[in-house]
């Protein structure tokens, strides 16, 4: 009952108690006005660059106004692209059930079939290659050409929608990954020795013969690095333009099990056997963050394109959303077999496959929201027909999920997957070959340096804030090194304050670095120090009074 | 169930028979990753091609003169005559479009001083054999006598046409306005009641029209008022000025060009304090003049080096310089404040561009709207180290350079030892002298 009157005052928000609090309108303000400003929030929180500066504060007449000009420049790019909206032209598809009975996870590929467009409909095809599989498939960037790869040797490229074959090689020698390098026309293949450089008619144009064994890659499409993962864990990074390798880096963490890439800021996340996944960057030997995800090898991960979720699934049987701003936890659910394959799409659907089947779920995280809810029931399945899965990945800008498996390649329907309104500039899927040259010139142009890579990718063109001497003490190679025990006590203003302060905060995060670990043997250290100390006055005082030790 | 998916026909994203695709947008910013980086990638981009494309050298006029050139003048009613005079007494006219000499005379003895146009476009000049003449180039034959000749007391240094009278000021020791409608009149006579040095030049203002400045090698700059006939204030500086040059769209600032080197930027209500200071050149400043627009400024220097600054930098956003190039003495804008022209002491005219990496000629909207956001972006990213430092590299002469590292030192030294003094002195309570008054060294009323 309740609950209906406060929907019923729109007003009015229910407290805790049960109490009504009804909003008063104290404001003179105008239903048209109160609407703009309501719009200008909106287009703030969708298309804003961050937080405003309050001008007000700034002493110097001239950088006020600058700044003040800047503001209202920025403000203004928010609102046109606001108002821009109107001009996109599709809306994304859904799977809605139209009375309580129905379950979105109950419709089949076949329903869904005789519902869409015919242009659509023809987008789910089987591919039976049951000779040669498993096998791993790849989409290009803008979704047109799908690359298959089968782990004894078969490689085929084919412009899916159209079902033309590109080009096929039969490698007679194990195929452990494939990639699509910046456009259609290269893919590189991690074969049982070194990783080879294929053009689209399926010449070998090189051999990387500095990657030995690679189990893992990734293509960094604006960095133009091909980055690979060998079984003994070593992390290498080559320019695929210049040809040269910007960085190895020894992982030091056995053979890896699985491999992503942020697309947000270009970090490598890579998951190993003893249930960590750690960061890297070309920039630096040791990982940027390491995180215990799993209670056992980490066999998938996969990150959303803002960069603010990761799903990792594990031999542990279980999945886990990471908020990876935070580097926090946020659901975790049951897979119920290891799952062996997760991708994310644009939209935030999220396929998993395990064992011969695959679960797409809806919701398990969403950005508007502050605190996720673990959601309940998937969005749809598919399998159970004996077909162990070997990768699952979406096609970017269509309603389709492209899934690997053992007996060749299935492409299932999955409505809500894509995302609707592509921006011709950025990515096309309806490219012309004049379009897809002339994108790649200007790709190699604006290509970004290794150096680029960080956590925060907007570090660029942001000011330095570091005192000249600072910047010139970290230039200093032959510096000593900073003690981080001694950093630590020298920031302690109270008694032990720094210490407890620092643990307080870091222990909520579960990221364990170098400055972690020693402040924790510092913990420890005084934690056995007092325990000693108290042992010794109840030792004085005898076992009566023992009780009675005065505790610090 | 409810059940829609994606669909987008190939057809609907090019209509048969259209030869261009359909280019939708989409700005949410989760499509546009690297945003910044890509942008600051772009920016470092524009500024390479703007240094590539950088030629500010364009031609030379004609064959120049035989001595070097001393003035200039432009026509001010028209965008492509302008007169050049030279240490030898020729005066030469030269047209733009075609970038030949249309007139040239033989006007006096040794250097022309001074030149400046009338209003029906007849050319004044003057010299140090003490006379003015005055000729009209367009309408008569090469090398014909002028039209008329006044005699002066002393040498005459420079003229300068009022903005709307047929009047004009030429000076020596004194200033004297002459009136154009009665040629035998006496001219009148405007001094300060002290002075006894040579006026070096002379300046109406373009708005205030009544307004007249004037430095002289006594290091002093006065401004006088025609209406009254008399001076209205005078300034010294710790050095004698060159040339004095008022800014055409705010009538009461006016530039000084000085032989310590710099360039001073005056407001004309306010003379215990420079609007600005201009410090790059590596010797005296012999010319200074303000653009058509009153943005920026183009120097020349005895260091053989033209310079282009903005009006409120402190520093130059461009050196212009050629091997053969020898002492620079007259720098001007042209009347559409697209190019630069230079008077030397190697006796050539030349032609510059004001802006070094940009072209004339008509562009396609693409290729302007690909120069304008090049030029956001560099502005944006201005501040970035590596972008400022291709931005601002230039090629210098090893002589400019090595002047340039000597004046450093040197001022560097005088610092050190003005700091030591102020260390173990009285001076130590004393405020710091701000760098844009310590050029004024008295002022009177």
């Amino acid at each position: 009952m309740e609950s209906e009157t406060a929907i019923a005052v729109p007003t009015a928000t229910q407290q805790p108690n049960g109490a009504l609090a009804v909003r008063a309108k104290t404001t003179l303000r105008s239903k048209a006005e109160q609407a703009k400003v309501k719009r200008l929030k909106q287009a703030d929180r969708q298309y804003g660059r961050g937080k405003k500066i309050d001008v007000r504060d700034v002493r110097d007449k001239k950088l006020r106004r600058n700044l003040k000009t800047l503001e209202t420049k920025f403000q203004a790019a928010a609102v046109k692209a606001k108002d821009a909206e109107i001009l996109l032209e599709h809306t994304s598809g859904f799977l809605e059930p139209e009375s309580e009975l129905e379950r979105t996870y109950r419709v089949r590929q076949a329903d869904i079939e005789d519902d869409v467009a015919l242009e659509t409909a023809q987008k789910r095809f089987e591919l039976k290659l049951d000779a040669l599989g498993p096998y791993v498939s790849e989409y290009t960037k803008n979704g047109r050409e799908l690359l298959l790869a089968g782990r004894k040797g078969h490689v085929a490229t084919l412009d899916w929608r159209e079902g033309k074959l590109g080009c096929e090689l039969q490698l007679g020698e194990t195929v452990r990954d494939a990639r699509w390098l910046h456009n259609s026309q290269y893919f590189a293949v991690a074969q049982k020795k070194y990783v080879y450089i294929y053009d689209s008619n399926g010449v070998e144009l090189h051999c990387l013969t500095k990657h030995r064994e690679v189990t893992h890659m990734e293509f960094l499409p604006y960095h133009f690095l091909l980055a690979t993962m060998s079984i003994n864990g070593q992390l290498k990074y080559q320019d695929t333009s210049t040809g040269q390798i910007v960085a190895e880096v020894a992982t030091k963490q056995g053979s890896p099990v699985s491999m992503t890439q942020n697309p947000y800021n270009a970090v490598l996340h890579v998951g190993h056997q003893n249930g960590t996944v750690t960061l890297w960057s070309p920039n630096s030997s040791d990982p940027l963050v390491k995180l215990l995800a799993h209670r056992g090898p980490v066999r998938s991960l996969a990150v959303d394109r803002e960069g603010r979720y990761m799903v990792s699934t594990g031999q542990d049987m279980k999945m886990a959303v990471w908020d990876i701003r935070m580097f926090k936890e946020v659901n975790n659910y049951f897979t119920r077999a290891p799952a062996s394959s997760v991708s994310i799409s644009d939209t935030g659907l999220t396929a998993v496959g395990w064992g011969s089947r695959t679960t797409i779920w809806k919701g398990l995280f969403n950005k508007e929201r502050s605190s996720q809810e673990k959601v309940q029931s998937p969005y749809m399945t598919w399998g159970g027909e004996g077909h162990s899965i070997e990768r699952v990945r979406w096609c970017p800008y269509e309603d389709v999920l492209g899934i690997g498996h053992a007996d060749g390649f299935s492409s299932i329907i999955v409505p809500g997957a894509g995302e609707a309104n592509f921006d011709a500039m950025e990515v096309n899927p309806f490219e012309t070959v004049k379009q897809r040259q002339e994108g790649e010139v200007k790709a190699l142009l604006n290509k970004l340096k290794p150096e680029m890579i960080a956590l925060d990718p907007n570090f660029i063109g942001a000011l330095d804030l570091r005192s000249e001497q600072q910047r010139q003490a970290e230039k200093d190679l032959d510096a000593p090194a900073v003690d981080i025990a001694e950093e630590i006590r020298n920031r302690m203003r109270g008694k032990n304050s720094g210490l407890s302060k620092y643990l307080r905060k870091q222990r909520k995060k579960n990221i364990i670095d170098e400055k972690r670990m020693k402040v924790d043997e510092i913990w420890k250290e005084r934690q056995e120090k007092r325990s000693g100390e108290q042992k010794e006055k109840t030792k004085e005082l005898g076992p009566a009074l023992a009780r009675f030790a005065r505790k610090e | 169930m409810k059940i829609k998916a994606l669909s987008r026909s190939t057809v609907a994203q090019q209509p048969p028979g259209s030869d261009s695709a359909k280019l939708p947008r989409n700005l949410d910013p989760a499509h546009h990753p690297f945003e910044r980086a890509r942008e600051y990638q772009r920016a470092m981009n524009a500024v390479k091609l703007e240094r590539m494309f950088a030629a500010p050298f364009l031609c030379q006029l004609g064959r120049g003169h035989v001595e070097g050139i001393v003035s200039m003048a432009k026509d001010p009613s028209s965008l492509q005559r302008f007169a050049s005079g030279s240490a030898d007494g020729v005066v030469k006219v030269w047209d733009l479009s075609t970038k030949e000499q249309i007139w040239n005379a033989t006007a006096h003895e040794n250097l022309v001083k001074g030149m400046t146009w009338t209003k029906d476009s007849k050319l004044l000049t003057c010299a140090a054999d003490k006379s003015i003449k005055l000729f009209d180039p367009y309408n008569t034959q090469p090398d014909t006598a002028p039209i008329s000749t006044w005699l002066g007391g002393s040498a005459f240094t420079s003229l300068s046409h009022h903005r709307q009278r047929n009047a004009f000021a030429a000076s020596s020791g004194v200033i004297s306005i002459y009136d154009l409608e009665r040629h035998t009149a006496a001219p009148e006579v405007l001094k300060w009641p002290t002075q006894t040095d040579t006026i070096t030049d002379v300046s109406f203002n373009p708005i205030e029209t009544s307004i007249l400045g004037s430095v002289a090698s006594d290091r002093s700059i006065i401004l006088y008022d025609l209406r009254t006939s008399m001076p209205l204030l005078k300034t010294t500086l710790n050095f004698a000025s060159n040339k004095i040059v008022w800014n055409p769209m705010e009538a009461m600032n006016l530039a000084v060009a000085n032989e310590d080197h710099n360039i001073y930027i005056f407001d004309m209500r306010k003379f215990d304090r420079a609007l600005n200071v201009l410090k790059d050149h590596v010797a005296a400043v012999m010319d200074v003049e303000f653009s058509p627009t009153g943005e920026e400024l183009v120097s020349a220097s005895y260091d053989r080096t033209i310079r282009l600054w903005s009006r409120d930098g402190g520093h130059s956003r461009d050196i212009y310089h050629t091997k053969r190039m020898q002492r620079v003495f007259c720098a001007r804008w042209t009347p559409d404040s697209k190019y630069i022209l230079s008077g030397s002491g190697d006796g050539n005219v030349r032609l510059w561009r004001a802006n070094a990496s940009e072209r004339a000629g008509i562009k396609s909207s693409r290729q302007r709207q690909a120069l304008e956001y090049n030029e956001a972006l560099v502005s944006r990213y201005g501040h970035m180290p590596e972008i400022r430092r291709i931005k601002r590299h230039r090629h210098i002469p090893a002589v400019v350079k090595k002047a340039q590292s000597i004046k450093n030192e040197e001022l560097a030294a005088i610092k050190r030892r003005d700091e030591n003094e102020r260390k173990h002195s009285k001076k130590q309570f004393e405020k710091r002298q701000s760098e844009r008054e310590k050029m004024v060294l008295a002022r009177e009323k």
